[in-house]
């Protein structure tokens, strides 16, 4: 593939965020007709380049070129102009507006007095659906059209500036096997128009059936380029897998007691489906899986933020009512979500105030709270975690992600949970306090309790986990012991290949 | 796998598709159907019990009451279409309407253009600072034109320093505006007519108009399709802020006797209409005509009341009545039309 011009193409392009270097190198080009895959684990900087691509944010050093030519795409419209187009996993439109008003936002056809010709503006959209060889009226509102659809609404507003690169990030991670086909020859008809795609996925036989060549990358690197004829799927996960791994995550062998978190059949319509397994006390399972494989969704529904609309959950021998995390709570399950700063923790709040916020009933008496005991309950998780702070009455935004982190345990584990649910232990924490945090859970199964770990962090699922549990579309897919976890196994059932027996 | 049972199980997930549209489109249908449903209902139940509330006279009045409310309305529909509020409209007619009879006052030759072309000047002058200060600066609508609400109350009472204008002191060709009749319609009708097709048309027909709903749909998408949603969000205050000057102007001309206070409370029954007449309170849909309608059905029911003689307790509790219901149809609709959509997806991917 090295004919012509690349339409467009990044050059050794460094992005980060703060401390955090979320690309390190990027090098990728596009060519006209050209559809490429891009590989790679959760976390690899796929997202940060198509948001360089997309024009969403600047890149801090490298080099980005349309037709040749240096460029710099100040803005989303900038990138637009230059003809590329994105297709989020989620689409961004106008759920209240017609599907053919959502394709001609701000350019819709005019005829006298600059009015808008709705006539024009849907027979046009209607012609581009055609084209496309999708079912759907131009007329009808968004609101109500499925994923599937919406993506095919983007794609159509794509083709209507003539975008000469579209970038799909994950489009198939919400679509059914028919409306992944219905995309694929969309796919290829674009191809054959002459635009270049940049397609995304962690489905690699997809990758395989629709892209030529294909990136791998890694830590933020890309750190592989060919043409996917000349690779096979082992090859593949290898590079998007191969790192060392290091004896950072000191998970000490326990004693396994009874079950005591037992979930039967859960399913939420639309999300995921018959989930069932169980964690003894002194266990860790990790719930591994891609983005979109419906973890953190199980851990909202087992400890009832979200209602399950079939199954339920039993807390030793003891079954939940649906929908109620207070129940959840009584039973004796912790729960630290995933997002801290929106769900964990009240941020303008002091840590000591965050800290008691689940012991307020056993610290108050007569309804009124016991300032002296809130503070010594306090002082002492602090004490525990090693938080690193400088008084009890700062607000916990002040604080590192780390101790942050260690903010949400001390709330929970006040409450002397039997079950630990935590989404993304060590997310945005610096290796130090990552470690910290990893000696604690441990600590933790240790004293008896029972935890259910979501992680995308492979490392971090092999070295802690004594079981994983990988989901796939909504579904269990595998359950490894953990001497047969390695990265392969994990991500070879997280990607929908069948595991070797 | 034969063809048929391909087609079955195809149709199933669309008819359900099909239906959900059917039941959205049918109830934004319904929304302004359902208003005037109410209001014949509401006029012909008065109208048994106290049937001097038909009388031509007595509908005139409605139409001429509710013809000022129906103006903000309008321009409150325009703000709240792209999720913001505006709350000073009361005040800004306040102020208009003072300055009406001011310059009146003391030019009693001034041409009548001029005065509203003063009057809207000065609302779009209040809504050219509303809108930069929710754009530019970046504070919440809610807490800038609360804001503003007494800014421009306040300043309406330095200028009129206690001070009040008579109906004797404006010139006849003036208060003839609130008296007149044109074919048996009152003119404060026609021009609120006016300004609703107009406004209607423009939010329907244009594209700054359609931008507007985009903005208030889904304001990231909106960006990333390369709408101005700074100027947009900023002209939807000024227009607001220009035809709640009108709405003073008018209000002049009605009543003759304007002092400080004129027009004190109107944004919470503006609002009330716009929302009772299906505009989202968090923007991207309702129509300046469902407004209109809103205001239609508020001014009836209080008058309703009155000639029914109840209690004006009652009065105000028939208006919060009535916003709720609205808003808990709203919720209900938009609860409807998620469980839809949910459920499809899942019978789709199953």
């Amino acid at each position: 593939m090295e004919g012509g011009t690349p339409i467009v193409e990044l050059r050794g392009a460094v992005k980060s965020y703060g401390a955090v270097q979320a690309l390190r190198r990027g090098d990728v080009a596009l060519r006209a007709g050209e559809v490429r895959g891009l590989v790679g684990e959760n976390g690899a900087g796929k997202s940060t380049l198509v948001k360089l691509l997309a024009g969403v944010i600047r890149l801090d050093a490298g080099e980005l070129r349309v037709d040749g030519e240096p460029a710099d795409f100040g803005s989303p419209i900038a990138a637009r102009d230059a003809g590329i187009a994105v297709i989020y996993q989620e689409p961004t439109l106008f759920p209240d507006l017609s599907v053919a008003e959502n394709v001609v936002m701000g350019r819709h056809p005019l005829g006298a007095l600059r009015r808008i010709d709705r006539g024009a503006m849907e027979r046009e959209v209607q012609q581009l659906l055609d084209r496309l060889g999708v079912r759907l009226d131009a007329s009808r509102p968004v609101r109500g059209l499925s994923i599937a659809d919406q993506q095919i609404v983007e794609i159509a507003k794509a083709l209507s500036f003539e975008a000469r690169i579209l970038i799909m990030d994950e489009p198939t991670a919400a679509l059914s096997g028919p409306e992944v086909e219905r995309l694929f020859g969309v796919v290829r008809t674009l191809r054959e128009r002459g635009s270049a795609v940049l397609f995304i996925s962690h489905r690699l036989e997809e990758i395989f059936a629709v892209c030529a060549t294909v990136t791998v990358m890694r830590d933020g690197e890309v750190v592989h380029d060919t043409a996917s004829a000349d690779i096979d799927a082992d090859e593949l996960v290898r590079r998007m897998v191969g790192r060392d791994l290091g004896a950072m995550f000191p998970k000490t062998e326990t004693e396994l007691g009874d079950a005591v978190l037992a979930v039967h059949r859960l399913t939420r319509e639309g999300v995921f489906t018959d989930i069932s397994f169980e964690v003894r006390a002194g266990e860790i399972v990790a719930l591994a899986g891609l983005v979109g494989a419906g973890r953190s969704e199980v851990a909202r529904a087992i400890f009832g933020i979200d209602r399950a609309d079939a199954g339920h959950v039993e807390v030793c021998g003891r079954r939940l009512k649906t929908g109620r995390p207070l129940a959840a709570m009584d039973a004796g399950v912790a729960f630290v979500p995933e997002d801290r700063r929106e769900q964990g923790l009240v941020m303008d709040l002091s840590i000591l105030r965050n800290a008691t916020l689940t012991r307020l009933g056993a610290l108050s008496r007569f309804g009124l709270l016991s300032g002296s005991t809130e503070r010594s309950l306090a002082a002492e998780w602090a004490a525990k975690l090693q938080l690193k702070f400088h008084r009890l009455e700062d607000p916990v935004d002040y604080l590192s992600g780390g101790n942050q982190q260690k903010v949400v345990l001390a709330k929970w584990l006040a409450t002397e949970p039997a079950v630990l649910i935590i989404d993304e232990p060590t997310r945005g924490i610096d290796v130090g306090t990552k470690a910290e945090v990893h000696r604690l859970m441990s600590e933790l199964a240790g004293q008896g309790v029972a935890v259910l770990m979501i992680s995308s962090e492979l490392p971090e699922v092999l070295g802690m986990a004594d079981r994983v549990l990988v989901m796939h579309e909504g579904r269990l897919a595998a359950e490894i012991p953990r001497s047969e976890a390695d990265e392969e196994s994990v991500m070879r059932a997280a990607t929908g290949q069948a595991v070797a027996a | 796998m034969s063809s048929s049972a391909e087609a079955t199980a195809g149709a199933a997930p669309k008819d359900a598709g099909s239906a959900a549209v059917r039941l959205t489109e049918f109830v934004f249908r319904i929304r302004e159907l359902g208003i005037l449903l109410a209001l014949g209902l509401l006029i012909t139940v008065t109208g048994i019990l106290e049937p001097r509330f038909v009388s031509a006279d007595s509908l005139r009045d409605l139409a001429v009451n509710a013809a000022i409310i129906a103006i903000l309305a309008v321009g409150q529909t325009i703000v709240i279409v792209t999720r913001n509020i505006d709350l000073s409209v009361g005040s800004v007619l306040g102020l208009a309407a003072f300055m009406a009879g001011d310059v009146l006052s003391n030019n009693p030759g001034l041409s009548l253009p001029v005065v509203v072309a003063l009057g809207m000047l000065l609302g779009a002058a209040c809504g050219l600072l509303n809108g930069v200060l929710v754009t530019f600066g970046r504070v919440p609508a809610l807490v800038v034109t609360l804001g503003t609400l007494y800014i421009f109350r306040g300043l309406a009472f330095l200028w009129t320093d206690g001070r009040q204008v008579n109906a004797e002191t404006l010139p006849d060709s003036f208060l003839n505006i609130g008296t007149a009749r044109v074919a048996g319609i009152p003119l404060l009708a026609i021009i609120a007519l006016v300004v609703v097709a107009v406004v209607g048309q423009c939010l329907r027909d244009l594209r700054s108009g359609r931008e507007l709903y985009a903005i208030g749909s889904n304001p990231d998408a909106a960006r990333l399709a390369g709408v101005r949603i700074g100027r947009r969000v900023t002209s939807a205050f000024v227009i607001s802020g220009a035809l709640a000057g009108l709405a003073g102007v008018l209000f002049t001309a009605r009543f003759g006797t304007v002092d400080a206070t004129a027009g004190t409370g109107y944004e919470l029954t503006v609002v009330a209409a716009a929302v009772v007449g299906g505009v989202a309170i968090f923007g991207g849909s309702g129509s300046v005509y469902g407004a209109a309608l809103g205001a239609v059905l508020l001014t009836c029911i209080t008058s309703s009341l009155i000639v029914l003689k109840v209690d004006a307790f009652w009065q105000q509790a028939a208006i919060g009545a009535l916003l709720l219901l609205a808003v808990a149809l709203d919720r209900l609709v938009g609860l409807r039309v998620d469980a839809a959509l949910r459920q499809r997806s899942s019978t789709r991917a199953g």
